[in-house]
């Protein structure tokens, strides 16, 4: 594994410039050099997360050679492995969803450029161990993802894509600018060297400084709720394997998952050290659920429907770092897992309704059941998984959240988000009812089935769902254990990294 | 008559060959002066767009020069890619600086992969920069019609 780390981005880097000069040849290149390396990159997630749950030591990678803090380093430690696994579980699905999607674009090798661009941004922050390296592949996901948003090209999209250029760039430049002032005062950029750094000067006024803008742009990235409005018209417009991508693996990645390792292990804050600030970020995730879920209610478009119902999911997450205790990180970083493979699984069912329908709208349609049963079901399971239905995935994650706040004695955020969970599934069977299922006496529209390359997308992504749900007990030992472990020993980060 | 007036064209044809050696002199020479693959490559592709905005261009051509830019942009990226991945393959780390030691220091032979990278992303940079000039709309912001 030690020498496999740096393929993580390599890989999708080299697919991204293949693909254009393949698609000379012959277009059917394309889509199979993408998919290749999707199918390369989940077996390489997978094998690396064997190689740590088997008791191997976390990979310090020294690219060139050069030892840190002088050189540049990728740190692939479980709670990477856990991220990396995330975002190649859903890409590869989402890619093969796109083989058939793409049938009415003709850009079809920009399409695939752009999403290995994609896959190599995300990729990449997730075992970057380096400051400005990680702000670098935020933007190269960023980027990737600006265009992809926009890649329809219709007024709507351009729209969309530009609304959501302005938001996310504003968000990448406070990181920037966060960063700029952490290289001027610690003179390093090395993650694990900084935090050392930053341990030696204690929490002045100025840590606080830097970390706000570094939240905010973050927040801008996860659309937690006062920065959320970029997000449905960015997911409402973007293809479907992309708002999948989008909606379950990249505002996890870039916001997330890059705040709690700059907040746990570079600023090296704690429950027990930093209590308001976790307190905020308990408010600022309920805030997030209720607000989300409130919207998401209100919504006839399926698909933006969805998109808030993230915003709310999202809050979850948020919460269960907020709640900062056991239960909770697990449950948060289990939820992260849950809510990318089932909302990957929405988005990409809900394009298939839209494909053979021609239509967004909830009242339009009905009884689809009958005629399209596979991606009915898809459908129907994934919300199961989503509104925390016992076997699937979602519910474990909502229940380990829960847990964490009854043992942390927030007994209010409990109930709020036992409560907010009803109203997730609220929405969803309102989608189910009236799209899936048809009243009696009702004509139920005409469709077809999906191609079997789509269907397989979704049906891979089921699976995971229910696998995640009844196999939890290992899933959660081998994999999200250790990555909460990361969290929770904070600076020990630095000494494993240059110790290593 | 197509293109900006006689001067600016006589003008543009004496520079732009010289831009051009520039720009290959600051990418060759990234490892031993100020500037690098970037650099360099921003002034090969400077060297052309001068010579379209002085000559204007005509669709086909234009066409024909968007795809040549976007091929050799992808072979620079595949460049910069293989040059990292000859260190990886040989046993080392990526990027790996392997031949630091071929050659006199401070010569144009020098620096291990240090040049060779920087030839990978002059030639992406250039390429990258002639694409997106074409691509922001050369049909129409390039002067068609002369005086």
């Amino acid at each position: 594994m030690d020498r496999l780390v740096p393929l993580f981005v390599v890989l999708p880097l080299a697919g991204a410039f293949l693909v254009p000069l393949l698609a000379k040849l012959w277009r059917g290149l394309t889509d199979i050099t993408a998919n290749l390396v999707g199918a390369v990159l989940v077996g390489l997630s997978v094998y690396g997360l064997v190689h740590l749950a088997t008791g191997s030591p976390a990979v310090v990678y020294k690219m060139g050679g050069w030892m840190p803090p002088l050189g540049i380093t990728l740190v692939y430690d479980s709670l990477s492995a856990l991220v990396v696994l995330i975002t190649n579980l859903v890409g590869f699905p989402a890619l093969l969803f796109s083989v058939r999607y793409l049938d009415k674009f003709t850009g079809r090798w920009r399409y695939y450029t752009l999403f290995m661009l994609l896959l190599a941004g995300m990729n990449g922050v997730a075992i970057s161990g380096d400051m400005f390296n990680m702000f670098v592949f935020i933007e190269i996901a960023a980027i990737a993802s600006y265009a992809l948003v926009a890649f329809g090209t219709e007024a709507e999209e351009l729209e969309a894509g530009f609304k959501y250029m302005v938001m996310g760039e504003i968000g990448g430049l406070a990181i920037l600018f966060s960063i700029a002032m952490l290289y001027a005062k610690t003179s390093t950029l090395n993650m694990a060297d900084m935090s050392q750094v930053l341990a030696r000067m204690g929490q002045t006024p100025w840590f606080w400084l830097v970390l706000g803008p570094m939240l905010v742009g973050f927040a801008i990235k996860m659309a937690m709720v006062p920065f959320h409005s970029w997000l449905p018209d960015a997911h409402l417009s973007a293809p479907a394997p992309v708002s999948a991508m989008l909606s379950g693996v990249f505002i996890k990645v870039l916001g997330v998952y890059a705040m709690v390792r700059v907040v746990f292990n570079v600023f090296g804050l704690a429950r027990a050290t930093a209590p308001a600030f976790f307190n905020m970020l308990v408010g600022f995730g309920l805030v997030s659920i209720i607000a989300g879920g409130l919207l998401a209610i209100t919504q006839k478009n399926y698909k933006r429907l969805l998109a808030y119902s993230t915003v709310s999911q999202v809050g979850y997450i948020l919460l269960g770092f907020g709640i900062g205790n056991h239960w909770a990180i697990v449950g948060a970083l289990f939820h992260m897992l849950a809510h990318a493979v089932t909302k990957g699984l929405l988005f990409l069912a809900s394009r298939s309704v839209e494909r053979q329908t021609g239509s967004r709208e909830i009242g339009t349609i009905g009884g689809l059941e009958k005629s399209m049963p596979i991606t009915a079901w898809s459908y129907i399971l994934g919300s199961m998984s989503l509104a925390g239905v016992p076997p699937f995935a979602g519910f474990f994650s909502k229940l380990f959240i829960i847990l964490g706040a009854v043992a942390a004695k927030m007994y209010w955020v409990a109930i709020l988000a036992a409560l907010f969970s009803t109203v997730t599934l609220g929405y969803l069977l309102k989608v189910i009812n009236s799209v899936f299922f048809s009243r009696k006496g009702v004509e139920p529209t005409p469709a077809k089935e999906s191609p079997p390359m789509m269907l397989l997308a979704m049906v891979m992504l089921v699976v995971l769902a229910f696998a995640f749900g009844v196999g939890f007990k290992p899933v959660l030992d081998w994999v999200v254990r250790p990555a909460a472990e990361v969290l929770f020993s904070g600076l020990a980060y630095a000494r494993m990294v240059l110790g290593g | 008559m197509r293109g900006m007036t006689s001067i600016v064209q006589t003008v543009a044809g004496l520079v732009a060959g010289m831009l051009f050696l520039y720009g290959c002199y600051i990418t060759l020479h990234g490892h031993l002066t100020p500037g690098g693959g970037f650099a360099g490559g921003v002034i090969v592709a400077a060297s052309f767009i001068l010579m379209s905005l002085a000559f204007g261009s005509v669709e086909d051509s234009e066409r024909s020069s968007y795809r040549f830019s976007s091929f050799f942009e992808s072979l620079g990226g595949l460049l910069f890619l293989g040059v990292g991945l000859v260190g990886y393959f040989a046993g080392y780390a990526f990027l790996n600086n392997l031949w630091a030691m071929v050659g006199r220091p401070l010569h144009l032979v020098s620096g291990g992969i240090i040049p060779l990278a920087n030839i990978a992303i002059g030639l992406k940079v250039g390429a990258g920069l002639w694409a997106i000039f074409l691509a922001l709309g050369a049909s129409q912001y390039v002067m068609k019609e002369g005086p």
